[in-house]
């Protein structure tokens, strides 16, 4: 059974975890067809509602929706809509509520906003960033792209590298990677990482180079300049001195080891300018899979039944 | 995805006997189900004169280890062996949001399916939703220039205008009655079994 709204990472079991990576196995092949598109939730309406900039989350889960011959709308917080003439959240929520939606993929600069509005409407809400708080469709989606490349996720040792203060992707991939058995390692520098990460299930060291060879994933975290309002370290150029991925640095990786990023980059702060297009940088594969894990969760939420146990095969 | 691996084993009772409640018989043992598939087979060749442009794709679940089954006696009778296809219909449902979707597989056509023969291959052709939802899982791949039907077992009760063109048994069933179909490849055993809930009374929850 499958659950009604996606807000965090938590909610999963490993057994419905599994469940969507398995079936995001059917959507990358149908991903592969000339006519990339079932029927399954024809007639369904998916609202995109995106309180802050994106591009490939909004992409992802637009193309997965109508991969599913799902009816999509946007609705982006800017210049252009009812937001700029001081509509509120709330009454944001229940304009969309009126208009009978199935889904309203929701992104939001205040955590907990997800939670809040499955609170004020019938639609299926699935969580795609909630300020500092949780992405679990990321987090899904680099599950696959490791499961895929590593063939397993349990018992790797995954290293998170950079702004976990500020990182949703990190908090949601933390829970899912452990949950999944993995053995993570946060890195950074120590202004960059939370107090309560000691709690966390995670080990933290604040040496990347001693860390390297033992990782098999890299996963690199972007610099969220928009976040750093304080000043969390004193330059960019020191920030990618200390804490980013460079040749040398790849120089020290296990050869078979993996790196990930969940984009956008910044080119020369986390990572060297030229290292983004070697073959083990697979961030290409992450935005791939990404369409396909979220039409899995899509599908199996909302073309899922609550109540109707399974029928006898037809 | 491979088809062939095995899964949790359903439990079977015996080969040409029922369980000890009384309330399954087996109505093909590994025998009839052998023969079923070779008359089967032969059908196929008859009406396709032969293997020419000839695809056989299976249903998952069960109606894929038939369809490897059926184009390993096509082979063994033409010396050429048609591709197979494997489809999983899961998307193409006309019950999606009323059941809850479980146990999804990977479609996988190995071949161009424009201007082919494509036998379609389930286990049981029941209502015929299954071979609605295939039939339009089939024409997003495609336009065949033929779609035929095989099953092993029809058991009646149908409820859209579908019929198969190759039918290993005809069994008929009440409606309130299961038929399930085991194969070595997941089960285990070859047979195919009437399960009645209505001899012990109670209802049976595949």
């Amino acid at each position: 059974m499958m659950i009604k709204h996606l807000l965090s990472i938590d909610q999963l079991s490993t057994d419905q975890i599994d469940l969507v990576l398995k079936t995001a196995d059917s959507f990358g092949e149908v991903g592969t067809r000339t006519i990339k598109k079932v029927p399954a939730l024809r007639g369904r309406t998916v609202c995109n509602l995106f309180f802050e900039p994106s591009t490939r989350t909004r992409l992802s889960f637009e193309l997965a929706a109508k991969r599913l011959s799902a009816d999509v709308i946007t609705f982006t917080a800017d210049s252009k809509t009812s937001v700029s003439k001081g509509e509120s959240f709330k009454d944001t929520a229940l304009t969309l509520q009126a208009m009978g939606l199935d889904a309203i993929v929701v992104r939001h600069t205040s955590g907990g906003a997800a939670k809040r509005l499955s609170q004020w409407v019938d639609a299926s809400v699935l969580n795609a960033g909630d300020g500092s708080n949780e992405h679990p469709t990321q987090a899904l989606l680099d599950l696959y792209t490791i499961k895929q490349r590593f063939g397993r996720i349990d018992g790797l040792h995954i290293g998170i590298v950079g702004d976990v203060f500020h990182s949703r992707v990190a908090r949601s991939n933390i829970k899912a990677m452990t949950k999944m058995g993995a053995h993570v390692t946060v890195i950074g520098p120590p202004t960059l990482l939370p107090v309560t990460v000691g709690s966390w299930g995670v080990d933290v060291s604040t040496d990347l180079d001693a860390m390297l060879p033992k990782l098999d994933i890299v996963y690199l975290l972007r610099i969220q300049k928009e976040r750093q309002v304080d000043q969390f370290f004193p330059s960019l150029r020191e920030y990618s001195m200390f804490w980013g991925l460079d040749n040398r640095r790849v120089g020290l990786m296990k050869p078979e080891a993996l790196i990930m990023h969940p984009g956008p980059i910044n080119r020369g702060v986390e990572i060297a300018g030229d290292l983004p297009e070697m073959e083990r940088f697979i961030v290409a594969d992450q935005v791939t899979n990404g369409i396909a894990v979220r039409a899995s969760l899509m599908f199996l939420m909302l073309g899922g039944s609550q109540e109707l146990p399974p029928s006898e095969k037809s | 995805m491979n088809a062939h691996t095995p899964s949790e084993p359903v439990p079977a009772p015996a080969v040409g006997g029922g369980d000890d409640t009384g309330r399954a018989w087996v109505v093909l043992d590994e025998l009839d189900f052998k023969r079923a598939l070779v008359r089967m087979a032969h059908e196929i060749l008859e009406s396709n004169r032969g293997t020419g442009e000839l695809v056989v794709v299976g249903i998952h679940k069960r109606g894929v280890p038939l369809a490897y089954r059926i184009a390993k006696r096509i082979a063994e009778i033409e010396k050429t062996a048609p591709p197979v296809g494997e489809l999983d219909i899961s998307f193409y449902r006309d019950d999606v949001g009323i059941r809850s979707p479980q146990d999804i597989s990977t479609t996988d056509f190995p071949f161009d399916v424009n201007d082919k023969t494509v036998v379609l291959v389930d286990d049981v052709l029941y209502t015929g939703r299954t071979v609605r939802a295939a039939i339009d899982a089939l024409v997003d791949f495609g336009r065949p220039r033929l779609v035929r039907l095989a099953v092993l077992v029809d058991r009646g009760h149908r409820e859209l205008p579908i019929r198969a063109d190759f039918i290993g048994k005809n069994i008929p069933t009440s409606k309130a009655q299961e038929v399930r179909v085991h194969v070595k490849e997941t089960d285990g055993v070859d047979s195919v079994v009437i399960y009645d809930p209505r001899v012990l009374g109670e209802a049976t929850d595949q």
